[in-house]
């Protein structure tokens, strides 16, 4: 885990965009695994939906970066018929809301083989899907369904933030003997910001402080993580102090630095793009309050995104999934006046 | 005997309960219940005289009637221990021997933590065995802090310190105590006052009394406004007539709770007449629970409520009219049904007057009136026809609301009365 990485050769600059260093990510495994490879829809020439394999096809060939009829139940078995094989495939899926037609194959396949074989079958299988809103997309490409899958014992379920944990999440992923499922916002492709070129491999299981404050924890995942910062920095012209803890890993749910967190501040605010009915944001909740009942000032919160498919008009699709004005709003009604 | 230790071990006492706002203070005048009776949650235990009625009250937990720790007639301030009762679990020899008491206590004190909190604590299982988060002893507040708005973090500093809830000020949403509130506090404040404070002379219980209080204060108090609206109620009658034609006459629903419905409803909608004022400020309640004003034969009136009428269907609000109005005459009014009112209805009937500019009932944010139903020209369309019109009328706190709010509320309670089918 503690890989040097001596073979940084691309990465000069010390900032990069998410995309960039996801592109990274993958380059730097399929240059130096050969048992890597990527398949998906429209990954090779095309340099897939949202760019992040652009030049891996002429790079590495036609065999490492393959693209795959639109059959995610087929490539997705596919990818695990791989991993069982003793490849390292790095499937991706378009968006989550496509990942749905995959959910045999990992929730019922992935995730159990190792059990049902009697510890015999590994699947070190990474899935890479975009999810979240933001862009337009509409109610059949914007769905943050990620929660799902965190529900599911067998899969490992990580959603990185920042460039750094895009660039340094994957070689960890793809070393993990489980399913590993990587959840990148569209929103933040485009986000810039600096990688460390010989950081090495990053754990999957612990969430990390964004921010530091002392009278709310504001916890937050994927998307709603830059959100929960700027709203952040709103409050603190009120007086209102607050930390912004961004999960990193959705399962397993780093509960103890929740938990050491808002023992700290004494209240939560829980945000989060998908549904509020049954939402991980309830998890998390639920587990928080369970661990920290007696350390609590107020109930623990949550902002959910408003329970209907995401609209496609801008102005509803803002006013459908939290922002900034609303972790802000939600944060001084939890703190009260002052 | 040791009878503290007792109690802490075996039994609690119940205590006179609040009936209404406004009461302090109350007189058993009948026990419903005899020594070494079985009670269960929701039994009556006692007629309580107060001024405005006489009131059966409830109680919450089972046990075995022990004793009887006041006498009947005797003036007792509210949170005055009345019965002491065994909880159902204890030994049964014990009982015996602790039935027939050599020594009474003249008057007890408050029990530890009131009669509730000596119950046993939860047993749902919390998650880690951590003594960090363990919860703390499940008594360790003395006085009234159950009522106290205050955090669990709040809570548990107040109990590692001593410190009574109820003497600190709130700093949180809605006025709770919080952490730093606790930790603000440098010493243990003073205990609160004493039940065995000399007792106050009253004049004699009086429901007109009662009533000329609370009508002056409100008057003295809240700046009403009063705005009214002609509801025509022909479709609600015709409604009614074939919904009730086939029914039998236990079953009937009468226009009174389609009033009751309509304005639970339109209560619901906007919040901001539901509910309290409290100090300075207006305080929604959650759930809308509709007064009703019921006049007795003998003179004077009550105003039990029908909890949650925005959540119950037409037929459970009626039913629920019925209990309300027949105990009412009969003079056995429960305290659930008194206490906890947050809008107020005041209906004249088919024999009363016109219309009705009515007095809020504090601390409540508003009171809605119906006058008689009579019929009158009317105009639809380009048409005058005769039509049933009742005139609806509002009056409300003028601090917590202004008309343009007023004038929508009377328009949606309008909107419920003219679309009977929704009701």
């Amino acid at each position: 885990m503690t890989d040097p990485n001596p073979d940084a050769t691309a990465v000069e600059s010390p900032t990069m965009t998410y995309r960039e260093a996801m592109r990274e990510a993958i380059r730097d495994a399929l240059a130096t695994d050969d048992r890597v490879f990527v398949m998906g829809e429209d990954v090779a020439d095309y340099g897939g939906t949202y760019a992040v394999t652009k030049g891996l096809h002429e790079e590495f060939g036609r065999d490492r970066v393959r693209n795959t009829p639109l059959s995610e139940s087929g490539f997705v078995g596919a990818g695990i018929g791989a991993a069982l094989g003793g490849l390292r495939p790095i499937v991706e899926i378009m968006t989550v809301n496509f990942s749905l037609l995959a959910l045999d194959q990992l929730v019922n396949t992935a995730a159990t083989l190792l059990h049902m074989s009697g510890g015999q079958f590994d699947v070190p299988l990474v899935v890479r899907t975009t999810t979240g809103a933001g862009r337009q997309l509409a109610a059949q490409h914007s769905h943050s369904l990620e929660g799902w899958f965190a529900h599911v014992p067998g899969l490992k379920v990580v959603a990185p933030t920042t460039p750094e944990d895009a660039r340094w999440m994957l070689p960890t992923a793809l070393a993990d003997p489980n399913p590993v499922i990587i959840f990148e916002h569209t929103a933040l492709y485009n986000e810039r910001g600096p990688v460390d070129p010989g950081l090495g491999p990053v754990d999957l299981e612990r969430a990390a402080i964004r921010r530091t404050g002392s009278d709310l924890s504001i916890i937050a995942s994927a998307g709603m993580v830059p959100k929960a910062v700027a709203a952040a920095d709103r409050l603190t012209a009120d007086g209102v102090s607050a930390e912004v803890i961004d999960l990193r890993s959705l399962r397993p749910l780093d509960i103890d630095t929740l938990a050491a967190s808002l023992d700290r501040t004494h209240r939560a605010l829980v945000v989060d793009e998908g549904w509020r009915t049954g939402g991980l944001n309830a998890e998390i909740a639920a587990g928080l309050t369970e661990r920290c009942f007696w350390s609590l000032d107020a109930p623990v919160a949550r902002l959910a995104s408003a329970e209907v498919p995401i609209p496609y008009a801008k102005h509803l699709e803002t006013a459908t999934i939290p922002q900034v004005d609303d972790i802000v709003a939600s944060a001084r009604a939890l703190v009260g006046d002052r | 005997m040791n009878d503290s230790a007792e109690l802490d071990q075996s039994c609690f006492d119940y205590l006179l309960p609040s009936l209404g706002a406004d009461m302090d203070e109350g007189r058993v005048v009948e026990w419903r219940v005899a020594v070494g009776d079985t009670v269960h949650r929701g039994d009556l235990m006692a007629v309580v005289e107060t001024e405005k009625s006489d009131i059966d009250i409830e109680i919450w937990h089972d046990g075995v009637v022990e004793e009887f720790l006041v006498e009947i007639g005797e003036l007792i301030d509210v949170g005055t221990p009345i019965i002491r009762l065994r909880h159902l679990e204890a030994d049964g020899g014990a009982a015996e021997t602790a039935g027939a008491p050599s020594s009474r206590p003249s008057r007890p004190a408050p029990p530890p933590a009131g009669a509730e909190a000596s119950a046993a604590p939860p047993e749902v299982t919390v998650a880690p065995p951590d003594a960090s988060v363990a919860p703390p002893e499940p008594t360790p507040i003395a006085g009234t802090d159950r009522r106290v708005p205050a955090s669990p973090y709040a809570r548990r500093l107040a109990a590692e310190r001593g410190l009574d809830l109820a003497t600190i000020e709130g700093t949180g949403p809605r006025g709770a105590v919080i952490g730093a509130d606790v930790r603000r506090i440098a010493t243990p404040p003073v205990a609160s006052a004493s039940t065995t404070a000399p007792e106050r002379q009253r004049t004699p219980a009086s429901m007109r009394a009662l009533i000329a209080e609370r009508m002056s204060r409100a008057n003295r108090e809240i700046p009403h406004y009063h705005l009214a609206r002609d509801v025509d109620v022909g479709a609600l009658d015709a409604w009614l007539a074939e919904r009730n034609a086939n029914r039998p006459i236990t079953e009937r629903v009468l226009p009174a709770a389609c009033l009751i419905r309509a304005v639970a409803l339109a209560a619901a909608k906007h919040r901001e007449f539901n509910g309290a004022w409290v100090d300075d400020h207006a305080e929604p309640a959650e759930s809308v629970n509709v007064a009703m004003a019921i006049s007795l034969r003998r003179g004077g009136l009550v105003t039990p409520h029908v909890e949650a009428a925005d959540r119950r269907s037409l037929d459970e609000v009626m039913e629920r009219l019925n209990e309300l109005v027949a105990a009412a005459r009969s003079g056995t009014l429960r305290a659930s049904w008194m206490t906890g009112s947050t809008i107020t209805i005041t209906h004249l009937g088919d024999t009363g007057a016109d219309l009705v500019h009515g007095i809020i009932s504090p601390p409540q944010l508003a009171l809605v009136g119906f006058g008689r139903s009579r019929r009158r020209p009317w105009v639809i369309e380009d048409l005058v026809t005769i039509r049933p019109i009742v005139t609806a009328t509002l009056a409300a706190d003028h601090r917590a609301t202004d008309g343009a709010a007023g004038s929508r509320f009377l328009a949606t309670i309008a909107h419920h009365l003219e679309h009977p089918e929704d009701l």
